[in-house]
């Protein structure tokens, strides 16, 4: 097989990925995908025909050395393969699960104009499992101890990236997380059955074997200040707080009982483990008639969730036609295979109550689509007079998060735009504080884990010139 | 995890737990609350605080069993660990000069405005203070709040101690006699804090209440503790929790605590069916004196 053609090679077809079967995964938490056998995995990886100017590396964000490592899973040399992504990427495992690969690496490789694209997504996370499975993963050469101190604030993908590389420097770092688990929006947020939370625990375990100090329950901006930080003795401090407080519609009837933020909703189930109430502790409405407004990601994964809690009807109602939907292909697939329903070019109007203070019923408008806006997307326009009920128990509303103010407030000095999101230089991701960066969500507004790690790591290079040249 | 250094049971269903945390002791001001977890898969439930000691870092919550989680926090003996106590959450009351300063607490809302009494007096408020409970054998704090306070005023709703009546029985009688608060911060069962608000907005005075609503991560992340605020909607843990008591809808309020009391039922019954509810071994808390 290995020698064939380029052409040969090209026209191969893309080895599906195995996955649970709708109908049984749809009541059920488990990973959808089963994830790639070995022999898929090298019969995938011969369809990359090693492009002389590799388009992907410039798709993504991280630049990971993506032909390097398909040559190497070409030979069977899977565990080596994750470490040639772990030159880039420290979490191959979550973003071979959660990148949106069609519009990055997959969406500009060459085999894609005219074939399918190589499954880069499926490799790395087949690569990285592997390593992991087969507990190959090496510990790094970790470098002389500095003496140097940095507290990296939040624990989501770009702290924990930023905390990796800075250790591995040979700097002490502190990770300091709100929540009482490590892992940000990968615990609470993104669902069991899209990202399994024992890899985000063993991404957490990697570094605390580097050596990487983890303080959970503990929250920068109410028992720590910046500041106080500083004088305690850091030198450096890496600001990855995330997306902070749910947007809300704002039409009447939004605090009815029922009514859940996609944070709430699913920070309840998946953090809270709230699917398995009563053994778990905490509550969570399982609706038989469940709206997700919205149409991004945090959407599909709560009307997912909210159909694997029971409901008969899972409905996305969203004010744009399906192409404008920001979610990955994938998740939208997935979701509709699931049986979920979608509402598109709908737009709530309010909620009704149903006199003891629950959500009964909602009213919807239905909408065009009008001219392009500063998005680059069509404006969707109210229809007059097509104003229609659906019957409702629960509503989820995922139409994004604004930044949370707890650190930019207790901050002197920092400065942030009118939306709360922390300024900094891109080229270091520095802020307006010497001596503090930021990245991920709290800079950029809701984006991508990788985009968050990739902003980890610009930060932890910046950092370790930053310290490397303080007395 | 959080150890335990006291716990007492204060009458019917009333608690008093001592955590030994002084970091968030030091960083606490009246008015905040802290979030408790007690086991791995418990709930994160908000307590107000009930008192610090920023000597000894040990930090003061008073609760009542309502449901399986206080059940279970009422069973963890001093010298135990419970999962966390995190904090500290909220906003600072306001304890600035404000002249007359009134505190009102009603049943556990005893315990928080405690503080807030003791630092608006340091701050050079007359401070009255008006406690009221059910009945007797739920009244605590008398002897603190009598120090915390310039003026004390103590009722329950049966007079089986103090003056007979509600906390607003006493608020309306001393406006009637010309002692009219320049501020109230009430804290209480929300039925309370609304007839204190409904008792005050005649003579316009600024009425200020504490608000408990449910919580998950007490940050700004979830949103669970919407409170409609003049029409506006303002989380309870990032924006509270106190807020102009004339302004809050306190029977959305009131529905929305109550959004999850099928749960909860099912949850106390498993809770009782599976463990003998053992809460001995708590000392009574000494009796006080009249």
């Amino acid at each position: 097989m290995a020698d064939l053609t380029k052409a040969e090679r090209m026209k191969l077809p893309r080895q599906a990925m195995p996955e649970q079967d709708p109908m049984i995964r749809k009541s059920n938490f488990q990973e959808v995908p089963h994830g790639f056998t070995p022999e898929l995995a090298m019969a995938e990886a011969l369809r990359c025909i090693e492009c002389k100017i590799p388009h992907c590396i410039g798709g993504c964000p991280v630049e990971v050395d993506i032909p390097a490592f398909i040559n190497l899973v070409t030979q069977g040399k899977f565990a080596e393969a994750s470490r040639k992504i772990k030159e880039t990427n420290s979490l191959p495992a979550v973003c071979g699960r959660v990148c949106p690969q069609e519009e990055q690496c997959e969406g500009v490789c060459i085999l894609a104009k005219k074939f399918q694209p190589v499954a880069i997504g499926h490799l790395e996370r087949f690569v990285a499992d592997y390593e992991r499975e087969n507990n190959l993963v090496e510990l790094p050469q970790i470098a002389q101890p500095t003496g140097k101190r940095v507290a990296v604030v939040g624990s989501g993908p770009a702290g924990l990236t930023a905390a990796g590389d800075l250790i591995k420097l040979g700097h002490s770092v502190t990770i300091f997380e709100a929540l009482h688990k490590a892992g940000g929006v990968l615990v609470y947020g993104i669902p069991e059955f899209r990202l399994p939370k024992s890899i985000v625990q063993s991404e957490v375990d990697y570094l605390m074997r580097l050596g990487v100090e983890v303080k959970t329950s503990h929250i920068i901006g109410k028992l720590d200040t910046v500041d106080e930080l500083f004088a305690e003795g850091y030198d450096a401090i890496f600001i990855g707080t995330g997306a902070g407080l749910p947007n809300f519609m704002r039409i009447p009837g939004e605090n009815l009982n029922g009514i859940y933020s996609a944070n709430e909703y699913l920070t309840r189930s998946n953090l809270m483990k709230a699917y398995d109430f009563p053994n778990a502790d905490t509550p969570i409405a399982k609706g038989k008639n469940v709206v997700v407004l919205g149409g991004g990601n945090t959407a599909m994964d709560s009307v997912r969730t909210a159909l694997r809690l029971g409901a008969d009807n899972a409905y996305i109602v969203y004010r744009r036609s399906q192409v404008e939907m920001p979610a990955r292909a994938a998740e939208i697939h997935h979701a509709q295979q699931e049986g979920i329903q979608f509402l598109m070019l709908t737009s709530p109007v309010k909620f009704m109550g149903n006199g003891s203070g629950c959500v009964e019923k909602m009213e919807c408008i239905g909408m065009e689509l009008g001219e392009t806006d500063d998005s680059g997307r069509c404006r969707p326009v109210p229809i007059e007079g097509s104003n229609f009920e659906i019957e409702v128990d629960t509503v989820v509303i995922a139409i994004g998060n604004s930044s949370n103010p707890l650190i930019p407030r207790t901050t002197p000095g920092l400065n942030a735009n009118k939306w709360g999101n922390i300024i900094v230089d891109p080229e270091t991701n520095g802020t307006s504080r010497p001596g503090v960066y930021a990245g991920g969500d709290i800079v950029t507004g809701g984006a991508t884990v990788i985009l968050a790690a990739g902003a980890g790591k610009v930060a932890a290079r910046a950092i370790h010139n930053y310290i490397s040249n303080k007395n | 995890m959080v150890k335990v250094l006291e716990h007492y049971h204060l009458g019917e269903n009333n608690y008093k737990i001592i955590f030994d945390v002084p970091k968030l002791v030091k960083k606490s001001e009246p008015g905040q609350f802290v979030v408790l977890r007690v086991s791995e898969n418990g709930e994160r439930i908000p307590m107000s605080i009930g008192d610090m000691d920023a000597k000894t870092g040990a930090l003061t919550v008073v609760y009542q069993i309502l449901g399986k989680t206080t059940a279970l926090l009422a069973t963890v003996k001093p010298g135990e660990h419970i999962m966390d106590c995190v904090g500290p959450m909220g906003n600072p009351s306001h304890v600035d000069k404000k002249g007359k300063y009134m505190v009102i607490g009603g049943g556990i809302g005893i315990a928080p405005i405690h503080p807030v009494a003791k630092k608006a007096r340091e701050n050079g408020n007359e401070v009255f203070g008006i406690i009221g409970s059910r009945t007797q054998n739920l009244l605590f704090f008398e002897e603190e709040m009598r120090r915390a306070c310039d003026h004390l005023y103590v009722c329950t709703d049966d007079g089986s101690y103090g003056e007979k009546g509600f906390v607003t029985t006493v608020l309306q009688r001393l406006i009637n006699e010309g002692q009219k608060p320049d501020f109230i911060l009430a804290i209480g069962p929300v039925p309370m804090m609304k007839a204190v608000c409904n008792t005050s907005r005649p003579y316009a005075i600024p009425t200020w209440v504490s608000v408990n609503p449910i919580m998950i991560d007490a940050t700004g992340m979830c949103g669970a503790c919407r409170v409609s605020v003049g029409g506006v909607t303002k989380f309870g843990c990032v924006d509270g929790p106190d807020f102009d008591g004339h302004l809050v809808d306190f029977d959305q309020l009131t529905s929305r605590l109550k959004m999850y009391f099928p749960q909860e039922r099912q949850s106390m019954e498993k809770f009782e069916r599976e463990h003998q509810p053992c809460y001995i071994g708590l000392k009574e808390s000494p009796k006080q004196t009249a």
